[in-house]
């Protein structure tokens, strides 16, 4: 071991990282771990005894609506976000390199562009007096202005809008590192359009579809402020349980625990992927 | 018809993607009152925009929290980088499984751990819990941008400086840092943009002593529409856009 006089450089590169993901991650961390067990307190936000309230208060009737009911919400962004990105990675990976590149900028350029602002560029549309309604009004295809704003479609429109390239980029990566030989040695060997899909493309791409998957349900439980601006009072995301229980209710256990749900969701879905990866990996070597 | 269908349905989810925020854009423009009938061109929105003296302070103060907080974490994104790369420690993989924590993990767990942190340790909420937390969002992209840089890198450049007797800052300073300029400028632009576009760990480790325009555009949207955030919801656009021509400028550039 070096000793810290010789390689004071090092020593205090060595220190500050530490000490920052120390003190900003890991203790933070640990923090709601413990939030979680303890007691509300509404002087010092949290106290003993230690006890699983906050878990099982999970569990009454009323949360436990509102989680399923944001899981469904998740579940559903995740699906469209699927079903529009799957097609849409494989026609991106078919194009000129220099093509692929350029679309894939202008995919991000919203990325990087506020998402409330974004989100309230859809309410703009969206609304009863909104630009739909009003285009569709106008052609005579309906008489009555449809009420699209505040319902649980709204909030996965939304959440599609936000997410999508994060669905997009994991799906075209594997898209792109598909070998054209193993699609021409499946058609070689017989094997029919459909037949090639299912039990090659499919398998190849699969940890491309978790790696989506991971990078847009989760988030699809957290982003708050969609169901805020365009889902109304009865359309919330587990993030909003959450937002509600550590600023306005103050109930840290709560809150707390609620997050940690999450949190072992997450840990679920990187398994899955690493599996499938794994699997791949196998398969390929042998 | 395999050749083209692939195409129209590209062109068809770049049209979803592109239309509400050229609506936005177009309709900053509008005269008219309501944010859905059109009433002739004009650049009112954006005068009553800067008109607005609470508005100007937030824009002011999120510059200022989008730069200092890209400067901090390109700073300590590249000594972790750079330790990672080349320093043999213990807890190697914690560190880095920390880092991967922090990037996946849902922002508003990563938002209420810190709340937590500042409450019980007494920081007050303001600039520097601000700064503090989006420094630690955006230190893992630019951990990930500056590795790629140097993995690439040949090894025995900062061997060579070491035999000439280059102490291990010198060597960083002469060899390295030339070396991994363009992956710190491109870190450096993604923390800022990424500063300024956070909206949920903001609502949680802000106070009223700072007021950033994230949280104002939030209060703002949240009851019916306002004109005004078409027009700061355009030019915000704009300055994102040229950031990111930027960072791509800069890293394609450096790859020649």
């Amino acid at each position: 071991m070096p000793s810290i006089t010789r390689q004071p450089f090092r020593t205090a590169v060595l220190v500050l990282v530490w000490g920052w993901l120390l003190f900003l991650v890991l203790a933070p961390n640990l923090l709601v771990v413990g939030a979680s067990v303890m007691t509300r307190d509404p002087g010092t936000f949290i106290s003993l005894p230690l006890n699983l309230d906050a878990y099982r208060q999970l569990f009454d009737a009323l949360y436990l609506e509102v989680f399923l009911h944001s899981l469904y919400m998740a579940a559903m962004t995740t699906l469209v976000c699927l079903l529009i990105g799957y097609p849409f990675a494989w026609a991106l990976s078919k194009l000129g390199k220099q093509r692929q590149l350029l679309l894939i900028f202008f995919l991000i350029v919203p990325f990087w562009t506020n998402s409330l602002v974004r989100t309230y560029a859809l309410k703009m549309l969206l609304a009863t007096n909104g630009l739909i309604n009003s285009s569709l009004m106008g052609l005579g295809w309906i008489d009555e202005p449809i009420q699209m704003l505040y319902t649980e479609g709204a909030v996965i429109i939304g959440l599609v809008y936000l997410l999508l390239p994060f669905m997009i980029l994991p799906l075209y990566s594997v898209f792109d590192d598909l070998r054209q030989e193993l699609l021409l040695a499946s058609h070689d060997l017989g094997a029919g359009r459909f037949a090639t899909f299912i039990h090659v493309i499919v398998p190849l791409t699969l940890p491309g579809v978790l790696a989506g998957v991971m990078l847009v349900l989760l988030p699809a439980m957290g982003l708050f402020f969609v169901p805020d601006i365009l889902g109304g009072s009865r359309n919330l995301l587990v993030g909003n349980v959450i937002k509600n229980q550590f600023l306005d209710a103050r109930n840290w256990p709560f809150g707390a625990a609620a997050s940690i749900v999450l949190t072992v969701t997450m840990a679920i879905l990187m398994l899955a992927h690493r599996l499938s990866k794994q699997r791949i990996g196998e398969e390929g070597a042998g | 018809m395999t050749r083209w269908l692939p195409r129209v349905y590209l062109g068809l989810v770049y049209l979803l993607l592109y239309v509400p925020i050229g609506v936005l854009v177009v309709f900053s423009f509008n005269d008219s009152r309501s944010g859905y009938t059109w009433g002739g061109l004009s650049l009112r929105w954006y005068q009553s925009l800067f008109n607005n003296n609470a508005m100007v302070e937030a824009m002011w103060n999120s510059l200022w929290l989008a730069l200092s907080a890209a400067t901090v974490s390109t700073i300590i994104g590249a000594l972790t980088a750079l330790a990672l790369h080349r320093y043999r420690f213990r807890g190697k993989k914690v560190l880095n499984g920390m880092l991967f924590v922090v990037m996946m993990s849902p922002e508003i767990v990563l938002a209420i751990s810190l709340l937590a942190l500042f409450l019980l340790v007494g920081i007050q909420l303001g600039y520097v819990s601000l700064l503090l937390a989006h420094v630690t969002f955006c230190l893992p992209f630019v951990v990930i941008t500056v590795m790629a840089r140097l993995s690439g890198f040949d090894e025995s450049l900062p061997e060579a400086a070491r035999d000439l007797g280059a102490s291990d800052f010198t060597m960083t300073r002469t060899v390295l840092i030339p070396v991994i300029m363009p992956a710190l400028l491109a870190g450096w632009l993604l923390g800022f943009t990424l500063s300024l576009d956070d909206v949920v760990v903001s609502t949680f480790v802000s106070g009223p002593s700072y007021e950033i325009l994230p949280l104002r555009i939030y209060s703002m949207v949240r009851v019916g529409l306002k004109p005004e955030v078409n027009a700061l919801g355009t030019l915000l656009l704009v300055f994102s856009l040229v950031m990111l021509m930027l960072s791509q400028w800069i890293l394609t550039r450096s790859k020649r």
